[in-house]
C-alpha cells in the first residue's frame, strides 16, 4: 500500500472540504480523483503532498504516518495545475532544481537530467526559458522536474486542463505510457470523466468533499454506487417519474416500479445505448421523432421526441444510423431496453433492471 | 493584444496622411511646445547648475568640494543612505511578501500606512521625531538621562530619512509579487526547498528587477530628502549637515560655486538614477511580456516540435 487515507477531513473556516474520506492507493497503481469543480478532490491531493494540513484523520505513505511530515520530507512529486514552472531558470535548472537541493553530486545530476530530458522527449530544450516553450511541452517539463528526485508519489492536478484538446489527448496517452514504463505510483486529479476512464487505473469519485466511489473504471460506469455517481459518469438519460399501478410513468414511457406505493415520486435513469430504435413503427411499443442528430465522430447522439414532448437521448454508430435510414424528423418506434431505479424517496440505488417488454432482436444485431 | 496596438498605431499614421493638411502642423506645434517646456523648465536649469559649478573653472569646483564641511556632508549623507536603504529592502520585502502572498485582517490598512509617507509632507514627518525623541518630547528626558542624543544628530537624520523613504521598495514589490503569486514557491517546497532556499533561489530572482527599481528609487530619495532632515538635522557644519543642507547653507551663504559644486553631485545622481530607472522599466516591461506570453492559457501551441 502506498498511499493511505484514514478517515481524512479538512474544512476551511466554516466550509468542509472534505468530509471524512478513506481511500488506499497500491504501489504503482494510476489513480484518478474525479469529481466536479469544488469537490474537493484538489484539497485532498494537497494534502497527501503536505500542502494543506487536514484538520483530521491521518494520511500514511507507504506504511509512516506523514501527517506532521512538512511538504519537503514527504518526497513526493507534485506538478501543479499551471505547471509552475520556474520563470527565471532555463529547463535544465528547472529539472535540476530539486537534485540541487537535494545535494546529489554533480556527475549524478548530470546523467539525471540528461536522461530525464530523453525520457521526456525533451532533448535540444535545455537552454529555453519557460516562457519559450509550448504548453505540452511545459507540462513536459513539469513533470520531469517532480520526477527528478525520484519520488515514491507522483501526484498530478488537472494535468491536461491547460493545455488545447489536441495535445491533451497526446498527453493522455503519453502519462499511460510513462506510468507504465517507470511505474511510479500516481495520482491526478481531473474532472473530465472521459480523461479519468481512459488514463486511470482505477477512479475515486468526490462530490462535495465526499467520497462517492472507487472502483475501476467499468465498475464505477457499470455499477455505479449511487444516483450521483451514475449522473457524473458518462450520458445518462434521467426521467421524474410518478408511480401509478405499480409502474412509474413519465410521458409514454413506464417502467416497473419495484413495488413502490402508488403516488410516489422517483428517478429513472438509462444509459444512451439502452434505447433500440427501429424505423418499423410496429416494431418498439413508442413512438417517437427524430429531434436532431449530433455527429460526435464515430458515435452519433440523436434525440428521440416522443408526442407528449418528451425527449430521450439516444447512441449508436455511423453504421448503424444509415442502416435505419434514419434522419431528422423521421418517424420512428422505440424502446428502453435496461433502466435503473435512481431515487426512491432517497433510497440507495438498486442495480440496473431489463425492461419487461419482449425485447426484438436489435436491428444492428441482424446485420 | 500588442497586433492591436499595432494596427491602432498604424490606422492613426494613415489618417494624418489622408487627413486635413493641419495635420502634421498640428503635430509639430504639440512636439516643439513640449520640447521647449522641458528645454525651459528642466534642461537648461540642469544644465546652468553644471555652468554655474564649473564657473569659476575646474580647479575651483574640486576645491569646493574638498572643503572639509562639504566632505563631510557627503560622508553623512552616503552614510545616511547606507543604512536607510538596505533597512528599507528588509522591510520592504517583508511588506510586500506578507501583503502579497498572505490573506489577514487589516491588510488595507498596513497598505496605507505603507504610502503614509508619500502623503504626508517632510516637514511633518520631521517634527513627529522632535515630538517624540526631542528634549522637550515624550522621550526626550529618559534619553538626555542616559546621554543619547537623536534629534540634532546622526540618528534623528537616519529615522527621519527611514520614513519619509520607506515606501519605496515595497510600492515596487507588491504588484510584482502578487503577479508572481505562490505556485512557484510551492513548486520549490516539493522539491524539498526549505523556507530560506526557497526565497532566495526562487522569490528573489523572480522579483529582482522590480527589487532593483525600489533601490533605486528608494537611494535617490534618501540621498535627496531635504525637508525631513532639515527639521531634525540641527545644521551643525561638519556634523548634521547632509548634502542637500549643505547646498541651502552655502547658497545663504552666498558661496555659489560651492553650493552649485554639491548640487551639480546630486543632480548627476539623479540623472544616472533616471537612466537606470528607464532601464529597468525597460527591462521590466519585457520580463512581463514573457510572462504575459508564457501564461498557458494564452500560450500558441507548437504543435510540429512536440514530441510527445
Amino acid at each position: 500500500m502506498s498511499i493511505q487515507l484514514k478517515n481524512i477531513s479538512k474544512s476551511f473556516g466554516e466550509t468542509m472540504a472534505v468530509d471524512r474520506v478513506e481511500f488506499t492507493v497500491a504501489e504503482g497503481e494510476l489513480v484518478a480523483l474525479l469529481g466536479p469543480s469544488g469537490g474537493g478532490k484538489t484539497t485532498v491531493l494537497r494534502m497527501i503532498a503536505g500542502l494543506e494540513i487536514p484538520t483530521a484523520g491521518d494520511i500514511l505513505v507507504r506504511g509512516h504516518r506523514v501527517n506532521d511530515l512538512p511538504v519537503q520530507r514527504r518526497n513526493i512529486g507534485f506538478v501543479f495545475q499551471n505547471y509552475a514552472l520556474f520563470k527565471t531558470m532555463s529547463v535544465r535548472e528547472n529539472i535540476q532544481f530539486g537534485l540541487k537541493i537535494k545535494k546529489w553530486k554533480r556527475s549524478e545530476i548530470e546523467s539525471r537530467v540528461t536522461e530525464l530530458m530523453e525520457l521526456f522527449g525533451l532533448q535540444g530544450l535545455e537552454r529555453r526559458y519557460p516562457h519559450q516553450l509550448s504548453g505540452g511541452q511545459r507540462q513536459r517539463v513539469a513533470i520531469a522536474r517532480s520526477m527528478a528526485p525520484k519520488p515514491s508519489v507522483l501526484l498530478l492536478d488537472e494535468p491536461f486542463g491547460a493545455v488545447d484538446a489536441k495535445i491533451r489527448q497526446e498527453l493522455r496517452e503519453w502519462l499511460v505510457r510513462l506510468h507504465h514504463e517507470l511505474n511510479v505510483t500516481t495520482v491526478f486529479v481531473t474532472h473530465d470523466q472521459e480523461e479519468a476512464m481512459e488514463v486511470a487505473n482505477r477512479i475515486v469519485i468526490f462530490s462535495r468533499g465526499r467520497l462517492e466511489q472507487i472502483g475501476t473504471p467499468r465498475d464505477v460506469y457499470e455499477n455505479p454506487a449511487n444516483e450521483f455517481v451514475a449522473r457524473f459518469i458518462g450520458v445518462m438519460n434521467v426521467l421524474e417519474c410518478v408511480v401509478k399501478g405499480g409502474q412509474a410513468h413519465a410521458g409514454e414511457l413506464s417502467f416497473p416500479a419495484g413495488g413502490a406505493p402508488d403516488g410516489t415520486q422517483m428517478r429513472i435513469g438509462f444509459r444512451p445505448y439502452a434505447v433500440m430504435v427501429s424505423t418499423d413503427l410496429t416494431q418498439y411499443p413508442h413512438r417517437a421523432r427524430v429531434l436532431h442528430t449530433f455527429f460526435l465522430g464515430i458515435l452519433l447522439r440523436v434525440e428521440f421526441e416522443l408526442p407528449s414532448g418528451l425527449v430521450v437521448r439516444g447512441r449508436m454508430t455511423k453504421e448503424e444510423y444509415g442502416l435505419l435510414g434514419l434522419e431528422d424528423d423521421r418517424e420512428v418506434s422505440l424502446q428502453i431496453k435496461n433502466y435503473r431505479i435512481l431515487a426512491r424517496d432517497d433510497a440507495p440505488l438498486g442495480s440496473e433492471l431489463p425492461s419487461p417488454q419482449p425485447t426484438p432482436p436489435h436491428i444492428a444485431e441482424n446485420i | 493584444m500588442a497586433s492591436a496596438f499595432q494596427r491602432r498605431v498604424g490606422e492613426s499614421r494613415r489618417k494624418s496622411q489622408r487627413g486635413a493638411e493641419e495635420t502634421p502642423l498640428v503635430k509639430w506645434i504639440l512636439i516643439s511646445l513640449s520640447g521647449l517646456f522641458l528645454l525651459v523648465f528642466l534642461l537648461i536649469p540642469l544644465v546652468n547648475v553644471f555652468a554655474q559649478a564649473l564657473a569659476k573653472g575646474v580647479g575651483a569646483y574640486f576645491e569646493a568640494l574638498t572643503n572639509p564641511d562639504t566632505m563631510s556632508s557627503i560622508r553623512l549623507t552616503l552614510l545616511t543612505a547606507a543604512i536607510c536603504v538596505p533597512l528599507n529592502v528588509v522591510f520592504g520585502v517583508c511588506a510586500a511578501w506578507a501583503v502579497a502572498k498572505f490573506e489577514f485582517r487589516g491588510k488595507a490598512l498596513l497598505i496605507t500606512l505603507i504610502d503614509l509617507p508619500f502623503s504626508v509632507s517632510p516637514v511633518v514627518a520631521g517634527l513627529i521625531y522632535v515630538v517624540v525623541f526631542g528634549l522637550q518630547g515624550y522621550l526626550g528626558p529618559w534619553l538626555a538621562e542616559r546621554d543619547i542624543q537623536i534629534i540634532f544628530a546622526v540618528p534623528g537624520i537616519v529615522l527621519a530619512t527611514l520614513f519619509v523613504t520607506f515606501p519605496f521598495v515595497a510600492r515596487e514589490l507588491i504588484p510584482v509579487m502578487q503577479a508572481t503569486g505562490t505556485d512557484q514557491e510551492q513548486a520549490a517546497m516539493t522539491l524539498g526547498a526549505s523556507g530560506w532556499q526557497t526565497f532566495w533561489r526562487v522569490t528573489l530572482p523572480s522579483v529582482k528587477w522590480g527589487l532593483l527599481y525600489g533601490i533605486i528609487l528608494c537611494n535617490a530619495r534618501a540621498m535627496g530628502e531635504f525637508g525631513a532632515v532639515s527639521v531634525v538635522s540641527g545644521h551643525i557644519s561638519g556634523v548634521t549637515d547632509t548634502m542637500p543642507l549643505r547646498v541651502e547653507k552655502l547658497y545663504i551663504g552666498y558661496d555659489s560655486t560651492g553650493a552649485f559644486a554639491v548640487a551639480s553631485l546630486l543632480a548627476l545622481l539623479a540623472l544616472v538614477t533616471l537612466v537606470l530607472k528607464t532601464w529597468f522599466e525597460w527591462r521590466q516591461e519585457r520580463l512581463f511580456e514573457a510572462a504575459q506570453r508564457s501564461d498557458p492559457g494564452e500560450a500558441t501551441h507548437d504543435t510540429r516540435s512536440d514530441r510527445t
